[in-house]
């Protein structure tokens, strides 16, 4: 294990994903904004919540990322498309899975069910968060193989 | 109508459910014989006698809970139908159905009858439905989605397997229960009948009296506002914060006609005034969600906004036609999705400023998310005034230099200003806000004033009217009072009558039906000072008498018959009812009027104009 590399790179890899997150906001593609959803479980404060959640999403990317590279050690190699891959699982997970279960674990998140109370809460995802844009399981599915690719063709094994 | 605030449903005189779509408003229809003279082929559920009888029906006092009387030869019966609701609380320590639809019928007096047909068609029709029959009710898979009927008392799964009927002789004091529910992505919860049913349907009375009671209105009307506030929460989609226009599609403008459009969509035109209502009512939480939902679920196309979205703030559908239904009373072609979806109506930028500008003078500052929001909206409106539109009535016709638009545009600018002036925004660029604002004010009065027919007009340098110019006091752009908007009213009044207080929207040959909040819009100017107090009460009590016996509005009322016309029950309708009420209120207390200008855009008034 190469910790020298994978802090690098790591860190790298998570900045360019969440860069790659706000661009398709901010193009109109998606509205799904994970440092704002992270964030908002701690404060109901839109402006606080952006700057907890960036906090927040960068330490889990960089976490995220220990996996990737426990995953290239394993493999005994790495490289730009074994990276793709394992994002692309890591992205499909996210959007399978995760966004399923995040109405439930998140306080300040409504489910599918909500109502009739009305509470300003944040809209739930839906299957692939196809609530929050129809291209956003595309704009997640390429910000985390980009994130994959950085870690795959960074990282040196030791 | 009965609903939970994810979807609705419409229960016929005769105890029939004939429209009910789910999981969601905008959903295909599982019951659809509103929109096809064959039920068999749309669609229902019926639970009635067998035997003719008279009908009666009302809401259980301030819920949305309905009970419909049938009285027949040898007995009587009351059908209670609800979609039943529970606070989120109940819902942690309760295992619920995610979509119920419960009916409970209950002779009341001798023996009858009872005849229950049970005939689910999906897609809107389109598609086959079989049913099967196990130990715990009646299975029907469909789409994503699972449905379970369980019911007190067996049903009979007919042979093809497309429907289910019973008949069931009831004596006094027996009950049948039945519930419909259903689920998409993880198992349906049976919900059990008997005291369950019976516990929930006393929930439900009380969940919905609770929120009734929250209505903080004391003024004149109080049973018709609160109906109104109800049917508005029924249009909420409680997930999102949305508010749907209406909960049908196709309900013809003309019976026989083409007019028909799918209103199961959030339209951003209603924003000011449903904000208007649900403070004006005293419901911070509905009026909070849906700012929210108004001014970040619609990022996707900022700084751009289109007229209408769906319930999560996504593009409405393309427009389709459901050949297999003939439409109500042959009112062809049913269409689901509404291609007015690209159309560029100006004028919901100052309803959406306008609506939030009313949240800030009641709640408070706006985070630097949002006030970057709105003024990305205010430069939009600076760059674009100017530009024709479809405006506010969606004509298919292509776009105009309309007036109201322009007035919408000046409202917007002049909110932004005051919002800033107030320091609940930081940002504004005030010179260039100023500067156009007052382009527009000096081009409304030159060229959306036509002073051969003394009127304020529905285009740039025409002369044909619009009711919706009655707006023009609400948004603080003339007073009332003023001679200008006297003589607007009269001219309208004499061009757009519809007889007994009713108003057209405009000129249309065939005429349509007279529109709904037009009147009411009638009510608020006079309130407001262009008439007396006396006349707007006047107006108020003739147009209340055009709801239906559940006190429900559509869209429009055919003026020859008293006929509901076009989408049911329609919010636009019933915020213009809403209000109406809380101006006279505003007016009778000496109240301020919360939505008229807060801007410094004092105009200097001709003298001699006010009365």
């Amino acid at each position: 294990m190469n910790w020298g590399s994978w802090v690098i790179w790591g860190f790298a890899a998570t900045i360019v994903l969440t860069t790659i997150s706000a661009a398709t906001q901010g193009l109109g593609l998606s509205r799904m904004n994970l440092p704002f959803m992270l964030g908002t479980i701690f404060t109901p404060d839109r402006d606080k919540a952006k700057l907890y959640g960036f906090g927040i999403h960068v330490m889990a990317g960089w976490v995220f990322s220990l996996i990737y590279v426990l995953i290239f050690q394993a493999l005994g190699a790495a490289g730009w498309w074994r990276g793709i891959i394992v994002g692309l699982v890591h992205a499909l997970f996210v959007l399978v899975v995760i966004m399923g279960l995040l109405p439930g674990l998140h306080p300040r998140m409504a489910s599918e069910q909500h109502g009739p109370e009305a509470q300003n809460m944040l809209e739930p995802p839906g299957f692939l968060a196809l609530h929050y844009g129809v291209q956003t399981p595309l704009a997640i599915l390429i910000s985390h193989a980009v994130f994959g690719a950085i870690l795959g063709t960074f990282y040196h094994l030791k | 109508m009965i609903g939970d605030c994810l979807s609705t449903a419409l229960v016929s005189r005769f105890g029939s459910v004939d429209w009910l779509c789910w999981p969601r408003f905008d959903s295909p229809s599982i019951f659809g014989a509103l929109l096809d003279r064959d039920r068999e082929k749309a669609g229902y559920w019926s639970i009635a006698p067998v035997q003719a009888a008279q009908v009666q029906r009302a809401y259980i006092p301030d819920s949305k809970v309905l009970e419909t009387h049938f009285s027949c030869r040898g007995g009587r019966a009351m059908l209670t139908d609800l979609m039943p609701v529970a606070s989120e609380a109940y819902k942690r320590e309760n295992l619920v159905p995610a979509h119920e639809l419960l009916r409970q019928i209950a002779c009341t007096e001798g023996e009858l009858e009872i005849a229950v047909a049970f005939r689910p068609r999906a897609d809107y029709g389109c598609a086959p439905v079989k049913i099967r029959s196990n130990s715990y009710g009646l299975r029907m898979e469909v789409g994503r989605g699972a449905y379970w009927l369980r019911s007190s008392t067996p049903i009979k799964v007919d042979d093809d397997g497309a429907g289910a009927h019973a008949v069931i002789r009831l004596k006094r004091g027996e009950v049948l229960q039945f519930s419909l529910s259903y689920a998409e992505q993880s198992p349906t919860v049976l919900p059990a009948l008997g005291r369950r049913a019976t516990e929930a349907i006393q929930r439900s009375v009380t969940w919905w009296q609770q929120w009734a009671a929250k209505a903080k209105y004391e003024g004149p009307y109080r049973e018709a506002v609160v109906r109104s506030a109800l049917a508005l929460k029924l249009l909420a989609y409680a997930p999102s914060g949305a508010i749907a226009a209406a909960a049908t599609t196709s309900l013809p403008e003309r019976v026989g006609d083409t007019l028909n459009w799918d209103y199961r969509y959030c339209w951003l035109r209603d924003a000011s005034l449903t904000i208007r209502s649900l403070l004006g009512l005293g419901y911070r939480e509905e009026a909070e969600s849906f700012i929210t939902w108004l001014l970040h679920a619609t990022r996707l196309t900022q700084p751009e906004l289109r007229i209408l979205y769906t319930v999560f703030g996504q593009l409405a559908p393309k427009e389709q036609n459901i050949e297999q239904l003939s439409g109500y009373y042959d009112s062809r072609p049913v269409r689901v999705g509404n291609d007015a979806r690209h159309q560029l109506q100006l004028d919901v930028y100052g309803e959406v400023i306008e609506a939030s500008a009313q949240y800030a003078e009641r709640h408070g500052k706006f985070d630097r998310t949002t006030q970057k929001v709105l003024i990305g909206l205010g430069k939009y409106v600076a760059h674009n005034w100017d530009q024709p539109d479809e405006g506010i009535w969606e004509p298919r016709s292509g776009r105009e230099n309309n007036t109201y638009s322009r007035l919408l545009c000046w409202t917007a600018l002049d909110r932004l200003l005051a919002l800033d002036e107030k320091g609940f925004i930081k940002g504004v660029p005030r010179a260039e806000f100023k500067r156009e604002r007052e382009r527009i004010r000096e081009q409304l009065e030159t060229r959306g004033w036509n002073a051969k027919i003394q009127s304020y007009v529905s285009t740039l340098d025409g002369d044909s009217l619009d009711a919706a110019l009655l707006r023009i006091p609400w948004y603080g752009f003339e007073e009332a009072d003023c001679e200008r908007m006297k003589s607007t009213y009269r001219k309208i009044r004499e061009d757009l009558g519809a007889g007994d207080g009713l108003l057209y929207r405009y000129r249309r040959e065939p005429p349509e039906g007279a529109f709904g909040i037009c009147g009411f819009w009638c009510v608020e100017h006079l309130a407001l000072g262009g008439g007396s107090l006396e006349e707007a009460h006047n107006l108020f009590g003739r147009l209340l008498r055009y709801a239906n016996d559940l006190g429900l509005f559509s869209e429009e009322i055919d003026p020859a018959t008293g006929a509901a016309l076009g989408n049911f029950p329609q919010a636009f309708t019933h915020v213009g009812l809403i209000s109406a009420a809380l101006t006279l209120e505003e007016q009778e207390r000496g109240k301020s009027h919360p939505a008229v200008h807060t801007g410094s855009d004092v105009k200097a008034t001709p003298a001699g104009e006010h009365a």
